[in-house]
């Protein structure tokens, strides 16, 4: 079932569910006396909701035996950066009405911004550089440094989050735990490898050599 | 570590109650009583803040010249975005969460540095003084605003009742807190019960507000029933719902949001474009039902009535 091809029209369609639900509660007036900031909201956590997503495609590849669910990562991802683009141009276009030196102090000023244009602004080369084509420009080792930017745009989210929350720390916190626990695969599995390959000085004799 | 799972209280928009059923089950208690209220009613009932709650309805109410011009924001809009942290930090949350808060009885404590201090029931605080609608802006600290039409007297009419001593620099206030109807405080990230203060001038100046009511009703319990106050030139949060302590103090009282991040919110959090939030701009707002962000105004357009108040005052160091 993960192989076919309308599993991958499905994760499609389901992705594109929170902005359908978000256009839905739009035409029955429900989005809050402050649309707007509901919108940005509700687009920033989709985003880093398809971020987390994306980040648990490798883990859950290994930890489940499921090598065939390298097939969506590159949708989550792009999803990712679709739900970023949105809850940036909502930003763009009614806090700052495309007025690009108000944004840019903005983003100089306020630090969660700052911080949140830098995840955003990390994503683009990522989403243009998804194709087939690019792995083979780049070659797959540069291909896949440059990815690991997603670990990056991932904290990047999260303290962008912690940084605009007046005093309620329960959200930013929930994603934190998330980021932090796919993260720390990463590094354990890291950990694991340098582990089980000693780095052996070159040309010398390590003492567990010749045994 | 314990993660709280907060699905219990985190409630989707679209699952708040209808408005229609939420407003008939009160509307089925105070029926009688608002009837009876109006039929005693001497003076002109007011057009343009329409009652749309189904609360009971306050009578005698008389215009103020205080009120603005500006465009009354919705009903709707305002009682279903609040900030009423001992109700959840979701600006719907307090409307979905405070409908069974207890808002009678009620007694207000009067205390401290004061000739006459005393305990004032609920009738006693709804016939305190005139009832007047003053059509207000209001400004919260996140950038965004509103206009209501709140009903009350001026702060200044319970002062002079209480007569405070030469010694009565600050007026205190606290906010009611009970942890067991109100279960989701915990999350909020502020100490609890909430205070707040004015200097003393502040109080006896004729635009500071004690309101029971709003759109010719009583509060609802989200907007901070039955008795809350309002300082339109401040800050939304410096306008402290719920009341149930007014102390007259010589010192200056501790605020909730200054314990909780001094270095964000300061004991006079006036309205000022030129002063920002550490971490956000607010030299502009957004005024609810607008789609753009409109300019703030010092002290949110009241600086005419307000600004000798802090003649001489360093407003970046008086925050």
């Amino acid at each position: 079932m993960l192989t076919s091809k309308w599993t991958k029209a499905g994760v499609f369609l389901l992705s594109l569910g929170p902005v359908g639900w978000l256009v839905w509660k739009g035409f029955r007036g429900e989005l809050t006396a402050n649309p707007i900031e509901f919108l940005t909201h509700e687009l920033g956590d989709w985003t880093l909701i398809f971020v987390i997503l994306t980040l648990c495609v490798t883990p859950a590849r290994r930890l489940l035996r499921m090598p065939a669910l390298i097939r969506f990562r590159r949708m989550l991802g792009l999803f990712a950066f679709f739900y970023a683009c949105l809850h940036f141009s909502i930003f763009f276009v009614f806090d700052h009405f495309f007025n690009v030196a108000a944004m840019i102090e903005d983003v100089v000023e306020r630090k969660y911004i700052t911080v949140g244009m830098l995840g955003f602004v990390l994503l683009i080369p990522l989403a243009v550089t998804s194709t087939q084509g690019w792995i083979r420009r780049l070659g797959g080792k540069r291909w896949q440094r440059l990815h690991q930017a997603i670990y990056i745009i991932g904290i990047a989210g999260v303290v962008h989050f912690f940084w605009l929350v007046k005093s309620d720390i329960t959200r930013p916190t929930r994603y934190a735990v998330a980021v932090g626990l796919l993260l720390g695969y990463r590094v354990a599995v890291w950990i694991a490898q340098m582990r089980a390959q000693p780095v052996r000085p070159a040309g010398k004799l390590s003492p567990t050599d010749g045994s | 570590m314990l993660i709280k799972k907060s699905s219990l209280f985190e409630i989707p928009y679209s699952e708040v109650t209808p408005k229609s059923e939420y407003l008939s089950r009160r509307k089925f208690l105070t029926g009688s009583a608002a009837v009876g209220a109006v039929l005693a009613a001497g003076r002109a009932f007011l057009p343009e803040a329409e009652a749309q709650g189904g609360l009971q309805k306050l009578a005698g109410v008389t215009k103020s010249s205080y009120s603005t011009e500006e465009k009354i924001s919705s009903y709707r809009d305002v009682t279903t975005y609040n900030n009423f942290y001992e109700f959840g930090t979701g600006k719907d949350e307090p409307a979905a969460n405070a409908k069974n808060f207890k808002t009678t009885p009620w007694t207000v404590v009067v205390e401290g540095e004061a000739a006459k201090p005393g305990s004032y029931d609920l009738d006693k605080i709804m016939k305190l003084a005139p009832l007047e609608e003053r059509v207000y802006r209001h400004r919260c600290v996140e950038a965004w605003s509103i206009v209501v039409p709140w009903i009350g007297y001026p702060l200044s009419a319970l002062v002079k009742l209480a007569e405070p001593t030469a010694k009565a620099k600050y007026v205190a206030f606290e906010s009611y807190y009970d942890p067991k109807q109100m279960p989701i405080a915990r999350r909020a990230g502020l100490p609890f019960p909430y205070v707040e203060g004015l200097r003393m001038d502040e109080a006896l100046h004729p635009l500071a507000l004690l309101s029971v009511g709003m759109y010719g009703e009583i509060l609802p319990p989200q907007n901070g029933a039955p008795f809350r106050l309002v300082v339109p030139w401040k800050y939304g949060f410096k306008s402290i719902k719920s009341i149930v302590k007014i102390r007259f103090q010589e010192k200056e009282p501790p605020t909730t949001w200054n314990l909780a991040a001094p270095n964000e919110y300061g004991f006079y959090s006036n309205v000022n474009p030129n002063v920002n939030h550490p971490r956000w701009s607010q030299a502009k707002e957004r005024r609810l039902g607008e789609l753009f962000k409109r300019d703030t105004l010092p002290f949110n357009g009241y600086a005419s009535q307000v600004s000798r108040l802090y003649a001489g005052m360093d407003l970046k160091k008086f925050y």
